[in-house]
């Protein structure tokens, strides 16, 4: 029988090793695995490289984790905002490694990893500074940048609603990173507020189908909060 | 360049909505757009009744509408610049790499973005002054720079210091090589792409030839030059 409902998140943690990559989704204030990232801290792996759009907000989730000095690198498209100053710190005093990703090749980089794509031609970025040093090609007038997928060894992600076969749906802009990064990680995690009886999540409103899925962990509903967001220059 | 600063007081600069109410004027009906964070933001309250404009944001919305009434927040539902949105009927949501495919892939009909500086050949630069002790951060401004299908961009034409931010070659980090369209400003309207940059929309007062000597580059007239009476 397949189940994959966890009973807790440290054991649906166990096995990750030190220098791990991990793929932890959200956008803002939606989205973000919190109770996995707290999870990833309670366990003692470091040198860990992170793949996710914005560098953590004040001292908890994803700031608490690199304020515990465990991150050596971070893949990230957006890490300026007024309350990431534990990520400006570290990366001020050189103490991070810092990959800067326009969004949509953050986005594409894991989806290619989830299928099977060597790599491939882009347009974004062509002729900046993020394209320096990278192969390029011109195809039918265009040109384009070589880039690379992203694989993770674990990705973590935060949907709405699973069954014990994996299946996931989400819940409005909190899907946003968590259905591509749950295709290009060896283990992904998903909490969930609801397990739903195999069946019950409607087949044709299932967005990432459970083979994708390894870990499903119920926790208890939190209502939707502020963050603060303000860019910085 | 104090010279430059006396000319241009001598004009009476548009406001950020009348600019809204230009770039909202210009957006066809039916049209896909992304509106970037800051200005740009504003177009969204011109839209002229009568057109339907779908809202496309890079966290995977399209129908996106305003802002809540104050306690019905849902930090689910926010836009790029991490604000509180709401969804309109016939709206839909789809993961990152769908909504980029939609930037990338050319779906999306015009982006409207911020500028620190549009080179006459359509250079952007926007997301970075190059200051040494800044973090980088780049977003989703690269991938909608050069995807969509048009983009127009807004900016005061001037910097404080009367610097002009059209110019022959950008000195700020590249977004994206030759991707504006348009240049909505304080002053007037600028279309690239032809031989010759095309002003139009100038504000009362200001004349093809006075804009062309402060800006240091030949213009071409649209055959609208004046502000029309915007409703």
């Amino acid at each position: 029988m397949i189940n994959k409902i966890t009973e807790s998140i440290e054991a649906a943690l166990r096995g990750v090793t030190d220098g791990a990559t991990v793929l932890i989704g959200g956008f803002g204030t939606a989205g973000i695995p919190e109770e996995l990232v707290e999870g990833l801290i309670a366990t003692s792996v470091r040198d860990l490289t992170i793949v996710t759009n914005n560098a953590g907000n004040g001292d908890t989730g994803l700031a608490a984790l690199l304020k515990a000095r465990r991150v050596e690198r971070l893949i990230c498209s957006f890490p300026r905002s007024a309350d990431s100053y534990i990520f400006a710190d570290l990366y001020r005093r050189g103490k991070i490694k810092l990959e800067l990703v326009p969004q949509g090749n953050l986005a594409e980089r894991i989806r290619a990893a989830g299928a099977g794509i060597g790599a491939f031609f882009t347009p974004t970025g062509y002729g900046t500074l993020l394209a320096e040093g990278k192969e390029t090609r011109e195809i039918n007038g265009r040109r384009y940048v070589l880039e690379y997928p992203i694989h993770g060894d674990l990705a973590l992600i935060k949907a709405e609603r699973g069954d014990r076969w994996g299946n996931l749906v989400y819940r409005k802009a909190a899907r946003n990173f968590g259905p591509v990064m749950a295709t290009a990680a060896r283990m992904t995690v998903a909490t969930v507020y609801e397990v739903a009886a195999l069946g019950e999540i409607d087949p044709e409103m299932v967005v990432t189908p459970g083979i994708f899925v390894n870990h499903v962990v119920r926790i208890p509903r939190k209502a939707t909060r502020a963050g603060e967001f303000k860019a910085v220059a | 360049m104090s010279n430059t600063i006396r000319t241009l007081t001598g004009f009476e600069r548009r406001s950020k909505d009348d600019v809204a109410r230009l770039v909202a004027r210009d957006i066809d009906d039916g049209a896909f757009v992304n509106l970037g964070i800051g200005q740009p933001t504003l177009v969204a309250n011109f839209i002229p009744e009568g057109k339907e404009i779908v809202l496309h944001s890079e966290n995977g919305i399209l129908g996106m509408g305003p802002a809540p009434a104050a306690g019905d927040e849902d930090y689910d539902l926010i836009n790029a610049g991490k604000q509180p949105v709401t969804l309109l009927d016939g709206g839909a949501f789809f993961h990152h790499a769908d909504s980029f495919a939609m930037m990338r892939g050319g779906h999306i009909d015009i982006c409207v973005l911020g500028a620190y500086e549009v080179a006459l050949n359509g250079d952007l630069a926007n997301w970075s002054t190059g200051a040494p002790d800044t973090i980088p951060a780049v977003g989703g401004a690269m991938d909608l720079a050069i995807g969509a299908k048009q983009t127009w961009v807004m900016m005061d034409l001037f910097t404080r210091e009367g610097r002009s931010k059209l110019v022959p070659q950008c000195t700020y980090p590249i977004t994206g090589l030759g991707c504006v369209k348009r240049i909505y400003s304080d002053l007037c309207v600028i279309t690239l792409g032809g031989k010759l940059p095309v002003a139009s929309d100038l504000v009362g007062g200001l004349t093809l030839g006075i804009l062309s000597e402060i800006l240091g580059t030949k213009l071409a007239a649209a055959r609208t030059l004046s502000f029309e009476a915007l409703s």
